[in-house]
């Protein structure tokens, strides 16, 4: 009699998921599940709410990357009214947009990823987590306890608020950059980026080296990629066009106004999640390991795989040994940790850039709105994957319907099948520990989901 | 001997998580008297065994436990009445897991109504509500309260991680947990100068007047500039560099530490403080939205099927 294999709760992840290992009547997997456990609906509860609060609603569908949710939701509210920002407003949204993904990239690495590397995949689980990284290298955890929050709280100072933010409005901005605040920024800044160029050496020489055999093996599966960029083929995390890639490299670029004619999302009756997938691809949806249909990942790796080259000069060099060693599209799962670090040096250096340009202090920083009806999308990339804001409102501006695609659900069907990719080669004959169940988990902590 | 602590999150976003952690450096030097025995953010203990055999939910004792999040699926029940079982003291951190929070707004819904349209959005495929291995929705959202008993309430949204440092640090030592009870405006260091020549409040459609290099104290209340802004009726305590955290980005309230008065309704004291001060409430145009952060414990109610 065959049995079922528990991971419950899937843990160093944001949000609530359990995953469900089916073994035959040998031991060996059958199937596994994701499941996927929560639902809130903001998609409904956001009916009837007058569009410009919005923003500071849809924040709260995640703590860790508010920002996104704050700014995609902005830019639909903007498309609705019909209001264009103002340059200032504009370069203000996106400072804050890539300040926030370096925290989110600090965090995610050091505080959920890396106590499978730097403790070790089989380790016991009461060490293996960031409080036994404080006390087997307590100068690194301080290090980073430092630089994560020296990253909120230069965003806390400067918007008022780092989790759940407000400071993003229709038109604009509600605050200007003063100059003393710009000097303030660009100085912490410059700190964030010597951090950043050391994690990515400290992660090839103490991770990725060192854990090459397992990054080229565990949870590795092969799909197409989802990400943004601009005019001239350049990482975007702010705007720019949607890139899809198919797992042959060729792509096609698109407004993301247009999503619906590219992606579409399937459900599964055992996870609350939706599943977006290719439909341009008009193969439909399948998780069959050896012939996906429809399945392409977002996140870093997929940020790292569309982009023809990164604008900023450390990223690029990072990008081109990554890309030396991997080409692309690189497929290897655990090279989402890779792809993480090399766009928080390139979110370091955007910040910058976007910093060391007077004219961010523009104090004309919120352009005249009016509400009304109209339907607009807003697209950013959050840590996890291309997130779209799709709302319609009445003559009142006030929202009718909504359609959200949140950056993590693009992943839900990769995951799925690299938690299946990676039991199957680790579980074998009836045998499994506890290492081999964290090395299940491990192929899904890599996506940050 | 260390302190032992259990955090758990049910109905929320984790971003009361990240306020822990943005205690930031005096975090490090707090863990060493404290043991975390069960955090799923940070560390990997299970409900079933380290290998999932086990057949009943099971947490560790903890001498403190905190709780983010409300309570809207059966899951998140049984993970609460686990948490109250095995903690000594129960906290519930964040305005979801002490009023509802924002996903109690779905309480004006019928739950499985408001599920199958969620499901069918323009890019959905045609599906039925997932209802395999997937817990089962509750009723409507409830604050923690409304389910067991709760030691300490540390509302915010996020809540302000100073508290959640001081209140750990208050149990370790055996001290009285202090919070803010005053209101955001008892706070507020903004200019005001009594009952104004404002009849109606605006929406936040366009920026408050004030001048950028001037410091929060030279701006006027953004109340008597004509904005609805929720302080008067709100629980102080996101002030952390002087100023309510909104109003340093020039913001007005929308009432994210839930009501100043205990057991109060943000909506019905709004309208009644707007009323006091010859302001039409009616030109607020989306009243329910005034108890978006406090709607559990009955005070957003379904609406009737409008079919």
């Amino acid at each position: 009699m065959g049995k079922v294999l528990t991971i419950q709760p899937v843990t160093r992840i944001e949000g609530h998921a359990s995953i469900a290992i089916e073994l035959d009547d040998n031991g060996n997997v059958k199937d596994t599940k994701l499941h996927l456990m929560s639902l809130r609906g903001f998609e409904k509860f956001i009916e009837g709410r007058p569009a410009e609060e919005v923003p500071r609603i849809v924040n709260r569908i995640c703590g860790i990357c508010p920002w996104m949710h704050h700014l995609a939701s902005v830019k639909a509210v903007d498309a609705c009214f019909g209001v264009t920002p103002t340059p200032a407003g504009h370069k203000l949204r996106e400072l804050c947009q890539v300040m926030a993904h370096i925290n989110d990239k600090i965090l995610h690495f050091f505080f959920l990823a890396a106590p499978d590397f730097v403790i070790g995949p089989d380790s016991d689980y009461a060490v293996r987590n960031v409080i036994g990284i404080v006390k087997a290298a307590p100068e690194l955890a301080q290090q980073v306890v430092k630089m994560r929050q020296l990253g909120q709280m230069m965003l806390e100072r400067f918007a008022g608020k780092a989790i759940h933010p407000i400071a993003g409005v229709t038109g604009g901005f509600a605050k200007p950059m003063t100059e003393p605040e710009r000097v303030g920024l660009l100085r912490d800044t410059q700190t964030l980026l010597d951090f950043a160029v050391y994690a990515l050496d400290f992660a090839k020489n103490n991770v990725f080296n060192k854990y090459l055999d397992v990054i080229s093996k565990l949870g590795t599966i092969t799909t197409g990629f989802l990400g943004t960029v601009d005019d001239n083929g350049a990482l975007r995390i702010y705007d720019g066009k949607l890139r899809l890639m198919q797992p042959t490299g060729e792509y096609v670029d698109f407004p993301c106004s247009e999503y619906t004619d590219y992606l579409a999302e399937h459900v599964e009756p055992w996870a609350y999640a939706k599943m977006p997938y290719a439909k341009s691809w008009q193969e439909g949806f399948s998780m069959d390991l050896d012939q996906p249909k429809g399945i392409y990942r977002s996140n870093t790796l997929a940020r790292i795989n569309v982009c023809d080259h990164i604008a900023t000069p450390k990223a690029q060099a990072a990008l081109e040994e990554f890309r030396a060693k991997f080409g692309r599209p690189a497929q290897f799962t655990l090279l989402y940790h890779w792809a993480r670090l090399i766009e928080l040096v390139y979110a370091c250096e955007r910040t910058i850039e976007l910093l060391q340009d007077k004219s961010i202090t523009d104090p004309n920083i919120r352009a005249k709105v009016e509400p009304k009806a109209g339907r607009g999308v807003g697209c950013v990339e959050a840590p996890r994957g291309s997130l779209i804001h799709d709302y319609t409102t009445d003559d009142n501006g006030c929202i009718v319907s909504a359609n959200l695609i949140v950056g993590t659900t693009h992943n839900i069907a990769p995951m799925n099948m690299s938690v299946k990719q990676a039991a199957t080669m680790l579980i074998k004959d009836g045998v499994y520990d506890q290492g081999m169940l964290n090395k299940v988990e491990m192929a899904v902590r890599a996506y940050d989901p | 001997m260390a302190v032992r602590i259990a955090e758990e999150w049910l109905h929320s976003c984790s971003g009361c998580e990240i306020a822990i952690l943005n205690i930031g450096e005096p975090l490090v030097e707090l863990l060493s008297a404290l043991e975390f025995v069960h955090i799923p953010v940070l560390m990997d203990h299970k409900y079933y065994g380290q290998t999932g055999e086990g057949k009943v939910l099971d947490i560790p004792e903890a001498d403190v436990g905190i709780v983010s999040g409300g309570v809207a699926n059966e899951e998140h029940l049984e993970v609460l009445e686990e948490m109250r079982k095995k903690c000594k003291i129960l906290i519930a951190l964040g305005t979801c897991a002490t009023h509802g929070g924002l996903p109690a707004l779905m309480n004006n819904w019928d739950v499985g109504e408001a599920h199958k349209q969620i499901y069918q959005t323009v890019t959905t495929d045609a599906c039925t509500v997932p209802d395999q291995k997937v817990p089962k929705p509750l009723d409507r959202v409830y604050a923690l309260d409304e389910k067991v008993k709760i030691d300490l309430m540390i509302p915010g949204c996020p809540p302000n991680s100073q508290h959640i440092a001081g209140a750990i640090l208050a149990l370790l030592h055996g001290e009285e947990v202090k919070l803010p009870t005053k209101s955001v405006c008892d706070t507020c260091p903004t200019v005001r100068k009594g009952k104004g020549d404002v009849k109606k409040v605006r929406r936040f459609l366009e920026n408050a007047a004030y001048i950028a290099e001037e410091p929060i104290d030279k701006m006027r209340c953004l109340l008597e500039q004509g904005f609805m802004c929720m302080g008067p009726v709100t629980l102080a305590g996101c002030a952390k560099r002087g100023a309510p955290s909104c109003i340093i980005a020039r913001v007005p309230c929308r009432g994210c530490f839930g009501p100043v008065r205990k057991g109060g309704n943000q909506m019905l004291d709004m309208m009644n403080a707007l009323a006091s001060n010859g302001i039409d409430f009616k030109s607020v145009i989306d009243r329910k939205n005034l108890l978006r952060f406090s709607g559990a414990h009955g005070l957003i109610k379904q609406q009737r099927p409008t079919e």
